[in-house]
């Protein structure tokens, strides 16, 4: 019972932060509404026993990759989202194929899930097991990736980085 | 006792937002933030799926997501700064060149 | 039964670390004053020692000034955020070995949970939100330029902190403070304590040090308050009861920062334990104390000796020297573990 509860309740501010999302028109508000999302979620891994992975979405996910955002929600001044022409044609489509998209979503999970049920923590993801998974049997997917964050970081640089202060730069040197 | 299919209910309404987010939202940082919304509903249902089949490699796929929603944050973002440099403009309507 | 205690547990551990806060912002006065040559608090009780109430009656006795043009919402969040992620980070750390109160033995610490450290480092790691919405709520150009500062200096640095401490979990394996502080118990040759300071993590501690400075925005590295440029950074537009949760969270998250330290690094609670019983419980919080009193006066000492970094110093000391040692700290951590077993 307590389970449900908690998960109804975590779950709520989950859905509710989605929500506003959308209805936000100033893009802080909405990054925040998504950190909610972030944080509630990490609670609904807590009650799936995934302990390791609630940490490393809270570090990482609200901790680093939002406040990335945040960051640069300030650094442009975003101001709020304004509409022309053509953002009129992406509410016409978009609502229409959200609805047809959840409602697949639903009857797919109607139809096919049965009544199985999930105890509190039943899959205990203690970080040790986590990484003899992670070191062992995905070892390659676990060093490829790194490879990726690798070029994405010099990604990043080259691309953020200013045109004139290269150009600078050379004719300093 | 939590029956599966809320998380998996839950995690689709999520995606769904996402989904709808991407579409009716101008701004491109928002346009982003749905995207990640997309990734955390997938990753809702690879947790649940975990304590369902008692398999740990739904867990640790979530850390590949992570990663990958990483590095396109990171990209994402630097392109965006780009963007706003050269456009001076956050709205994905207004970045038109290559249009006749 | 449980939540009763639990609850105790909660309550006695806020009242200490409110007035570890109010008591450490004292201790900086007086001992800053004392660099400088001047007598620090002395009018208010002895030793100015009744100072923290004059002050907290002061905040809460101010005008609370909303400017115009700030945004609202956020304006009045931001310092709820900073506080409340602040004092919440203290329910997993333990402060000493466990203790037998009226026949019930409980450990001391609100939570012993499996992954306490990160727990810790999410939780600060949410705290930047309190800052980076102040600056951006508030609508004015310093509170703006004091937020961004500080949010690209804390998330620069939380991944030197992060490194630092995976030496210290790989000599370990555990995420849990509890296990972490067991595993450094005893001796060499009798007398050097085996902490992990003493245990080769030398260099983990130094880089520690400096990323716990710039994460709580401490001199040399407190860019985002600079006040010869800034005004006051972040908290230029706050005043009275609010402008007092920012202060109470900056000291909050230094009591943190010198917990961890003395529990990863120095050895928590071990200590030379001697005398009647009751004594040989009390002791070990005794000497966790003394630790975190040492590290807050490293804290003020640093405060009151060194000058501030530039911008660009702090970067590039954080990405270009920090971090690469953090990196091969790291290695020849590991490959000492993997040589011994």
């Amino acid at each position: 019972m307590l389970h449900l509860s908690i998960f109804l309740f975590f779950g709520a501010i989950c859905a509710a932060g989605a929500v506003n999302l959308l209805v936000q028109r100033h893009p802080i508000n909405s990054a925040l509404s998504l950190i909610a999302v972030m944080v509630s979620l990490a609670v609904e891994y807590l009650l799936l026993g995934a302990e390791f992975v609630a940490a490393v979405q809270v570090i990482i996910y609200a901790g680093a990759i939002m406040v990335l955002f945040v960051f640069v929600i300030m650094l442009l001044n975003a101001g709020v989202e304004e509409r022309i022409e053509g953002s009129r044609v992406a509410m016409i489509l978009g609502i229409p194929g959200m609805l047809v998209g959840s409602a697949l979503v639903a009857w797919v999970l109607l139809e096919r899930s049965g009544t199985s049920s999930v105890a509190v923590g039943s899959l205990p993801g203690y970080p040790k097991e986590i990484a003899g998974l992670l070191f062992h049997d995905f070892l390659l997917p676990f060093e490829v990736t790194s490879v990726l964050v690798l070029i994405a970081i010099m990604g990043a640089v080259v691309l953020a980085s200013h045109p004139d202060s290269e150009t600078q730069q050379k004719k300093e040197s | 006792m939590v029956p599966l299919s809320y998380y998996l209910a839950l995690s689709g309404f999520l995606f769904a937002c996402g989904v709808t987010g991407f579409l009716i939202k101008r701004n491109i940082i928002t346009i982003f933030m749905s995207i990640e919304l997309m990734l955390n509903g997938v990753n809702l249902s690879f947790v649940a799926f975990a304590a369902q089949w008692h398999a740990l490699s739904g867990q640790v796929f979530v850390f590949f997501v992570m990663v990958v929603a990483a590095a396109e944050a990171a990209v994402g973002l630097a392109i965006i700064i780009a963007v706003f440099r050269t456009r001076e403009t956050l709205n994905v309507d207004r970045v038109n060149l290559l249009k006749l | 039964m449980y939540a009763l205690i639990s609850l105790v547990k909660i309550v006695i551990a806020l009242v200490l670390l409110l007035t570890a806060v109010a008591y450490s912002v004292w201790l900086e006065r007086k001992v800053v004053g004392h660099i400088q040559n001047r007598w620090g608090p002395t009018r208010v009780g002895p030793f100015g020692l009744l100072q923290p109430l004059a002050d907290g009656a002061k905040f809460l006795f101010k005008e609370d000034l909303t400017p115009p043009y700030v945004y609202k919402p956020l304006y009045i969040a931001a310092p709820m955020i900073s506080v409340i992620f602040a004092l919440t980070s203290i329910a997993v750390i333990p402060i000493g070995n466990s203790i037998t109160v009226g026949g019930i033995r409980t450990p001391l610490q609100i939570a012993d949970v499996n992954i306490g450290l990160l727990i810790v480092l999410g939780i600060t790691s949410m705290g930047v939100y309190g800052i980076a919405l102040a600056g951006w709520s508030s609508n004015s150009k310093y509170s703006l330029l004091g937020s961004l500062r500080a949010s690209a200096q804390m998330v620069s640095y939380e991944i030197a902190l992060g490194l630092s401490l995976i030496g210290v979990l790989i000599m370990s394996g555990s995420f849990s403070l509890r296990e972490i502080v067991d595993a450094q118990g005893g001796t060499f040759w009798g007398f050097i304590p085996r902490w992990n300071i003493f245990q080769g993590q030398f260099v983990a501690f130094f880089i520690y040090l400096m990323a716990a400075f710039a994460e709580t925005n401490r001199i040399p590295f407190d860019l985002p308050e600079a006040e010869t440029e800034l005004v006051a950074g972040y908290h230029t537009e706050y005043s009275a009861m609010k402008f007092a949760m920012f202060f109470m969270a900056e000291y909050a998250n230094m009591i943190t920062v010198a917990c961890l330290a003395s529990l990863l690094f120095l050895g928590g609670w071990h200590g030379p334990l001697f005398g009647p019983a009751w004594l040989q419980e009390l002791l070990p919080i005794a000497w966790f104390a003394l630790r975190i009193f040492g590290f807050l006066f490293l804290y003020i000492w640093i405060r009151g000796t060194l000058p501030r970094f530039r911008y660009d110093q702090l970067m590039s000391f954080g990405w270009k020297f920090l971090f690469p040692l953090a990196i091969a700290n790291l290695v020849i951590t590991a490959l000492i573990v993997a040589l011994k077993a």
